[in-house]
């Protein structure tokens, strides 16, 4: 069993979103870099604990990136893993790099391919169900369970106001989100294994991109809160009845 | 040349996301000059000529039941098909469940620029530019879109469902079934209650609350306005609600009209599930709680004071 887990880099959840050049890059300084939550949390660690089920699992990460993402994967290789593979490409359009992850998965032999739900900075959604389609393999999305049994996969995953349970045999992409793990803190010799590690760096196969960021703006700026007296909540609701017009 | 809308249907009926990504597909359409379609695979009970009223001129189908069970792979595969043998230039499906894993699918199959999770119309002056959610809802950004077919997944409660009084055409359109890779075992919905992810009204409770037992005021207030209920993360965490409840970063991200917040403190993951939202109501004994910077309306006070109350005049407003 081959197993490659997608892990991109984003800004730590409370860094402020800020635009440079004319608004049409993100500001990045003074931000902290983490691993994407829903690839560190539900992804990577639902993959380790495949693997430590079945000890012959091979267990590799691939990022798609330029080489200021190295810590972040020797921070994913520190939770567990046996080696990663940064693609070397600078892109944010979901199609290039998926591109890039399918080749990785084609040329590696994986029966299994993991990604998080989304990346908590472009909320694409999209990288999973791509990478998919590029390699003509089934697509469960939004997966909150996976379990193996030889080759066939059972799954449960999300659907408008519930869930449903499904199964597919391997080769398989599946993107994971709460649910499929609990988070893991890597331990001191996580962290010291992880240095010596292999961090492979691939070139990327030339793929033309299908979209580009224009530009950013923030939303507009709050009005202010309209506070009502506790000692009067009939306002509250008036308020929202006939100013709102929302109730 | 048309936009071609994918419609979305669950126990036989169309989600009203895509009667949203219906009506946004047709005013597309008429801002570009073509024709609006819509596709539907697999069996429903709706009427399909009334989504003449959010404006498609046509409505394609594929009466086959195994297509009630959802698997992207086929569904884009007939998809693409279906672009194909009608000439659609724009593919509209919702951001939902469903489209998060089709339109990324039809994207790479037809080498379509996807824009995933769009909020407003295009903007087709110079190219085709459109906007969109990132960093969990704190900004947007504009997609330039270069490829000669483009995908929209539309993001629920963005855009409004119109109501003309058109009828659609509705007609059987043949398209290859391909063997589905996906087989569903079970469905485990939660009975009566509206999906957080549909709803336009929501109450949310936090771990202000205290626990569990208390949250019979938030059910009380929902169930009066017919709104889905939501939590905080550690409210979840401590198992007080249900997982699918929680929203926030971490969780889902709800845009309803109105997030009625009951004893959340309002930290930046939990709002960036929720700023979206139109109207923010935050009930929360601290006046130093930061959801009240980012809230509409807002009560500094007890809940367990002041919630009592407000169902009490909602009872009445409701004349109940
Ligand atoms: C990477 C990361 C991701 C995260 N993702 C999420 C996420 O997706 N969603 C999420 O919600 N959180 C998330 N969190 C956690 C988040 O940071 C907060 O810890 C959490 O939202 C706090 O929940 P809370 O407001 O219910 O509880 P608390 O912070 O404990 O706040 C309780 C509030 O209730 C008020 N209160 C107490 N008693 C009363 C009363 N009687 N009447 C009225 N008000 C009262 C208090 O004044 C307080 O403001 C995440 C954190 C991290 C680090
Ligand atoms: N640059 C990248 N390198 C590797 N994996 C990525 C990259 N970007 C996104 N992913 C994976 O794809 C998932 C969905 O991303 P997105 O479609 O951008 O929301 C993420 O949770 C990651 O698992």
């Amino acid at each position: 069993m081959k197993i490659l887990v997608c892990i991109s880099k984003t800004p730590d959840t409370t860094a402020k979103i800020a635009f440079t050049d004319n608004n049409t890059k993100f500001a990045t300084e003074g931000v902290q870099w983490i691993i994407n939550p829903y690839d560190e949390w539900y992804a990577l660690v639902r993959a380790i604990e495949l693997k430590e089920k079945d000890p012959t699992t091979v267990l590799h990460l691939v990022n798609v990136g330029g080489s200021e993402n190295d810590a972040i994967i020797r921070k994913a290789l520190a939770l567990g893993g046996d080696e990663a593979i940064r693609v070397n490409l600078e892109s944010q359009d979901s199609f290039t790099i998926a591109s890039q992850i399918a080749q990785v998965a084609k040329d590696g032999g994986y029966d299994l391919v993991f990604t998080g739900k989304e990346t908590i900075d472009y909320n694409g959604s999209s990288i999973g169900g791509m990478v998919a389609e590029l390699l003509d393999w089934p697509y469960v999305s939004l997966a909150t369970k996976l379990e193996l049994n030889g080759s066939n996969a059972s799954l449960t995953r999300e659907i408008e106001g519930g869930e449903e349970t499904v199964e597919a045999s391997l080769p398989l992409v599946v993107s994971a989100q709460k649910g499929m793990a609990e988070q893991r803190i890597p331990n001191m010799k996580g962290i010291m294994g992880a240095r010596t590690k292999p961090l492979k760096v691939g070139e990327p196969v030339a793929v033309e991109a299908l979209t580009s960021i224009a530009g950013f703006e923030l939303p507009p700026a709050k009005a202010g809160v309209k506070l009502v007296p506790a000692d009067n909540p009939e306002e509250l609701v008036r308020l929202l009845h006939e100013e709102a017009k929302v109730i | 040349m048309s936009v071609l809308v994918y419609i979305d249907h669950t126990d036989g009926e169309i989600k009203k996301s895509s009667l949203e990504a219906a009506s946004y597909g047709a005013q597309l359409a008429s801002q570009l000059g073509v024709a609006a379609h819509g596709l539907v695979l697999g069996t429903l009970n709706a009427d399909l000529p009334a989504l003449g009223k959010q404006g498609l001129q046509k409505v394609h189908q594929v009466k086959n039941d195994s297509l009630n069970q959802f698997d992207p792979g086929q569904q884009a595969a007939m998809v693409a098909e279906a672009v194909t043998n009608l000439g659609a230039t724009v593919v509209v499906v919702s951001n939902n469940v469903t489209g998060k894993a089709l339109g990324p699918r039809l994207s790479a199959r037809l080498k379509a620029g996807l824009v995933a999770g769009a909020v407003a119309l295009p903007d087709t002056s110079n190219g085709f530019v459109v906007k969109k959610a990132v960093f969990s809802g704190k900004a947007f950004a504009q997609i330039a879109v270069s490829s000669p077919i483009k995908i929209i997944a539309l993001t629920p409660n963005a855009f409004s469902v119109t109501n003309g009084d058109g009828s659609a055409e509705v007609a059987d359109i043949n398209l290859t079934v391909p063997a589905a890779k996906i087989k569903v075992t079970g469905t485990n919905k939660i009975k009566g209650q509206i999906p957080l992810s549909e709803a336009e009204l929501v109450v949310s409770g936090g771990r202000g609350l205290k626990g569990p037992e208390n949250w019979g005021m938030i059910e009380e207030l929902a169930d009066l306005l017919g709104a889905a209920t939501a939590c905080s993360r550690p409210v979840a965490d401590s198992h007080w609600r249900p997982h699918h409840e929680h929203v926030g970063q971490t969780g889902g991200a709800v845009a309803p009209n109105l997030y009625f917040a009951v004893g959340i403190s309002g930290a930046i993951q939990h709002l960036a599930g929720v700023n979206r939202s139109k109207v923010i109501v935050v009930i929360n004994k601290d006046p130093e709680a930061p959801f009240f910077k980012a809230a509409d309306y807002g009560i500094v006070g007890d809940a367990f004071e002041v919630m009592p109350k407000i169902i009490d005049s909602v009872k009445k407003l409701k004349g109940k």
